[in-house]
């Protein structure tokens, strides 16, 4: 690793500014972990295909352990940890425990924020909506009849 | 109070917030990342490793290779049947992908670039990849001599064994098998296979170790098994038990897949040799060259009455053990005498065969060999009943195993109720009502069936519960929960013992300094023996705090232990004084202070098996028996198949955590779907083509049937607390077979190996039309 390989970036990290010395092809989890010690979002797969990495940039949810910390650079960026900041679940948070919409909970912090980005688009989604939105996340416990029942209860509630 | 109550999860607050803790997310100050450099060729001697490159890079701290091991772990053979696996290679290389050598750096990136710098040379040995193949006397020999571990008094005798890639052989007898397929009106032989699949955990395998000073080893490990794992480093290291602490955290799934040894040995190894701690961390793909699950072939031979009784059953299981044996011993014991499913049948010969070769090693995935065989059984069952005209479901009926009736292996059948599984899978079906059976070309079908399962013994688990000054509680025990929701089942016992509330039970994550002894989280063992172990632990804390009590109550003066009753977190007395938990403490300790430590063990009885014949008195603690039945729709002209109802039904004794019963059998289930349908490593030459996600599909949301549900009969297992029995595996039993029964029931056709790929219909439909696909180039 070449000194010319190393720069400083800005961005907002769950609300607040920060700042952080990278690789250029370090990725945005190992960021997140090394610097600022989140690791609600984790490297799985590595391929950008179980969502286990899933952050959420400028509004968009995207893979992590793909993405690479230097395009974060001015952005802003939301992690599982940025979601009850103040101790209070999220609804959709709430809504997994309730109905025990995990097992290992390696996967839940990527659903969960999948789950509140389809709930932003669509506040009522059929079964297929749901299927089909969170299809790009992966549960190898499969609790997925029961991360359904959690994203149904989440849009009742999200309604109110 | 609790026990029969779905209560949260314990730990679903630190999990949806992305703060529960994971040995992945451990960081050590000062610690190296290790990077293994993996074989590349399937069997071979190895001529010379060359480190010099990967040395050279700036940042690279050391390589370690065998020679490097030898000095600290002298004899450096693990294994929990057979020492057979080496810490890194010695001398041979046995599967492309095993360990050979180790880069350890500051920078994980660095440790990557320097282990493709590495370079090895082979002198190649024909491999040998097939387990019928590997198992004749010409196959080329992977192991020169057969090494068993001592833990297993029954291996004993294949210590020394030579010439062989027959790792182990498992016999069992009963009747006279000839006599009854010579009484027998018909007589049915089928061969099925199923090929290799993975457990795939999404957090992968990890493993730190740190020094303590000269006379102590600290590993952090995602293991299901920290007391294996502190005796198995002690002995290679040949240090006492109470210098190495082996602790895990929550685990990112397991499956069976972070059982024994896997990285915990190399990490330790590799801490002593550069005195710093030490992580190694596998990505995904490097899952696929560690451990798997077993490949069979099932030759099975079945005599049966023409009024549809069957009685003699043959099997043969070849068992594809990969290079080393891991489990894969117990495996082929444990399971291998359940082949003649949960049926009562005669004459019983059973002869199963643990088998090197030259694929990476294969272990215990969720079911331990189970689904193997009845996917065996269970798809021949359907072709019995089809040929004799007999309803499935009614076959089964004239043939299971009933309360007091001997199974195979001499074992009276009791704490088990197939026949109410059975009604309950013929209910949930709907298996009265006509079924549609669709038209052109998408045609549909149904099947079911019922699979059963021996729990390991014997086994221990110890468990302790401590209350402290202020009245709270904790549990140490060493149960290891991947997401089975231990923690929460086994203080929902704490809470129905002492009347607290479950979600105040603090649960201590496991670790040998800590947590008492315990087996290891595998087969489905935990809520039964932990489970009895916590009862009991929790029932010595109850009746310290009664003794403590009548010395107490009714100022100074004693009052008798019948007088006292505990009821909802306090002691109170026929003359209606009363103490609460708090009260006890002070009384006790003489301030608000002090620890009340209650402790339990359950060891079930047990019988080994002769070794001759396989018969034993009392061969499990407990029967599992699980039922699965499937719809499907086939289109016959790509073979794809959709599964559009699945429905799961098992016995478990009695359920503590109804939700979490629910969560295990289906998850289970839909494990093995993906395990039926299209999970399945390939290989080109002992190398493993598709070793990631990308190319190695697990089920997600879109190959969820669009029906899918769990039922379970509750009859409390007379030994089990509050009856309850395992449930993590029996999910797994029977899918593949329903499914496959299905789609004979559609089409009439067989597909004989796992998983029924759409090309793997197409072709048996072409070919059952006359018009077989040809074959690939």
């Amino acid at each position: 690793m070449t000194d010319g390989s190393r720069r400083t970036i800005r961005f907002t990290l769950n609300g607040r500014t920060v700042t952080a010395g990278i690789a250029v092809f370090e990725t945005v989890v190992e960021v997140l972990q090394r610097e600022f010690a989140l690791f609600g979002a984790r490297e799985s797969c590595g391929q950008g295909l179980c969502g286990c990495c899933t952050v959420v940039v400028n509004g968009t949810a995207v893979s992590g352990c793909l993405y690479l910390a230097a395009f974060v650079d001015g952005a802003d960026v939301v992690t599982i940890e940025g979601l009850a900041a103040h101790g209070v679940l999220d609804p959709v948070q709430e809504a997994f425990v309730s109905q025990g919409g995990l097992q290992c909970g390696f996967c839940t912090p990527g659903f969960v924020l999948m789950t509140k980005e389809l709930l932003e688009q669509e506040p009522h989604p059929t079964d297929d909506q749901i299927r089909h939105y969170l299809s790009g996340n992966l549960c190898r416990c499969a609790s997925y009849p029961e991360i359904i029942k959690a994203v149904r209860m989440a849009a009742d509630r999200v309604e109110d | 109070m609790s026990v029969g109550q779905s209560i949260r999860r314990l730990e679903g607050h630190a999990k949806v917030t992305g703060t529960a803790e994971y040995i992945h997310h451990l960081r050590l100050p000062g610690m190296l990342s290790g990077k293994i450099h993996r074989s590349t060729v399937a069997h071979g001697r190895i001529v010379r490793i060359d480190s010099s490159a990967a040395l050279a890079l700036p940042g690279v701290h050391a390589v370690i290779t065998i020679d490097e091991v030898l000095a600290v772990a002298p004899s450096p053979y693990y294994g929990p049947a057979f020492h057979d696996q080496p810490i890194l290679a010695h001398r041979k290389v046995r599967y492309v992908g095993e360990p050979l050598a180790v880069v350890l750096a500051s920078d994980p990136h660095i440790a990557e670039e320097a282990s493709d710098l590495i370079q090895v040379e082979y002198d190649p040995i024909e491999p040998v990849f097939d387990e019928v193949a590997a198992a004749r006397p010409d196959a080329p020999i992977i192991h020169d001599v057969l090494k068993p571990a001592g833990m297993f008094t029954d291996l004993k005798h294949l210590g020394g064994r030579s010439g062989t890639n027959v790792a182990l052989d498992a016999r069992l007898r009963r009747g006279d098998v000839s006599k009854g397929f010579a009484e027998a009106d018909h007589v049915f032989e089928d061969t099925f296979t199923t090929g290799k699949v993975i457990h795939a955990t999404f957090e992968p395998m990890v493993s730190l170790a740190e020094l303590h000073g000269a006379d102590g080893l600290t590993i952090h490990t995602a293991s299901q098994s920290p007391s294996f794992v502190r005796a198995e480093v002690s002995r290679l290291l040949g240090w006492a038990e109470n210098r190495v602490r082996v602790r895990t955290a929550h685990l990112g799934g397991g499956f069976g897949a972070k059982l024994y040894i896997k990285l915990e040995a190399l990490v330790a190894v590799c801490a002593l040799l550069v005195r710093r701690p030490v992580r190694i961390a596998l990505s995904m793909d490097e899952q696929f060259y560690t451990i798997t699950k077993h490949g069979a072939t099932v030759r099975i031979k079945t005599g049966v009455t023409s009024d549809g009784r069957m009685i003699a059953r043959e099997v043969e299981t070849h068992w594809n053990g990969g290079a080393y044996a891991d489990i894969g011993p117990r495996v082929t014991q444990k399971s291998g005498f359940t082949a003649a499913g949960p049926y009562d049948i005669e004459h019983v010969a059973l002869d199963n065969y643990a088998v090197y070769t030259n694929e990476p090693p294969a272990g215990a995935l969720r079911g331990f060999g189970i689904s193997q065989l009845v996917w065996a059984y269970e798809r021949q069952a359907d072709i019995i009943a089809k040929t004799l005209g007999i309803d499935p479901i009614e076959f089964r009926r004239r043939n299971v195993l009933r309360k007091g009736r001997p199974h195979a292996t001499g074992t009276i059948v009791s704490d088990m109720e197939i026949d109410a599984v059975l009604d309950l899978l013929e209910q949930r079906m709907d298996w009265r009502r006509p079924f549609d059976r669709g038209s052109g070309a998408i045609r549909r079908g149904r099947g079911v069936a019922i699979g059963l399962k021996a729990c390991i013994s014997p086994t221990t688990s110890v468990a302790m519960v401590l209350l402290y000054g202020d009245g709270s509680c904790a549990l140490q025990c060493g149960t290891v929960d991947m997401g089975q929701a231990s923690d929460t089942a086994l203080a929902q016992i704490v809470s129905e013992v002492l009347g607290i509330p479950t979600a105040s039970v603090r649960v201590v994550r496991p670790d040998t300094d800590v947590t008492p002894y315990d087996m290891a989280t595998l087969g489905s063992r935990s809520m039964f023996h932990m489970g009895n172990a916590v009862k009991a632990a929790a029932e010595d804390v109850r009746a310290q705090v009664l003794r403590i009590a009548a010395t107490s109550l009714g100022g100074g003066g004693v009052t008798e232990l019948s007088e006292l009753e505990y009821v909802d977190a306090e002691v109170v007395s026929s003359r209606g004084a009363r103490m609460t938990l708090r009260e006890i403490m002070l009384a006790r300790f003489a301030m608000q202070a002090g620890t009340i430590v209650g402790v339990g063990s359950f060891t079930p009885s047990y019988k080994k098996p002769d070794l001759s014949t396989g018969q034993s008195a009392d061969v499990t603690p407990f029967w599992m028996l699980g039922g699965a039945g499937a719809e499907i729709a086939v289109d016959t002209e790509t073979g794809r198949i959709e599964v559009t109802r699945l429905v799961n039904v098992a016995d478990v004794g009695r359920a503590i955590n109804p939700a979490s019963v629910d969560l295990q059998l289906t998850g289970a289930a839909i494990m093995q779907l993906g395990f039926t349908l299209f999970e399945e490593m390939v290989f080109s030459d002992g190398q493993v083509v598709n070793a990631s996600l990308a190319d190695y599909k697990i089920p997600g949301f879109l190959d969820l049937p669009a029906d899918i549900s769990a039922a379970y009969v509750e009859v409390p297992h007379s030994h089990g607390p509050y009856g309850a029995k395992g449930v993590g595996e029996t999910g797994v039993f029977s899918p593949s077979p329903a499914i496959a029964n299905a789609l004979y029931d559609a089409l009439g056709i067989v597909v004989r190996h796992l998983p029924l790929t759409p090309e793997r219909v197409l072709r048996a439909i072409r070919e059952a039309d006359g018009r077989p696909l040809e074959d690939e180039s």
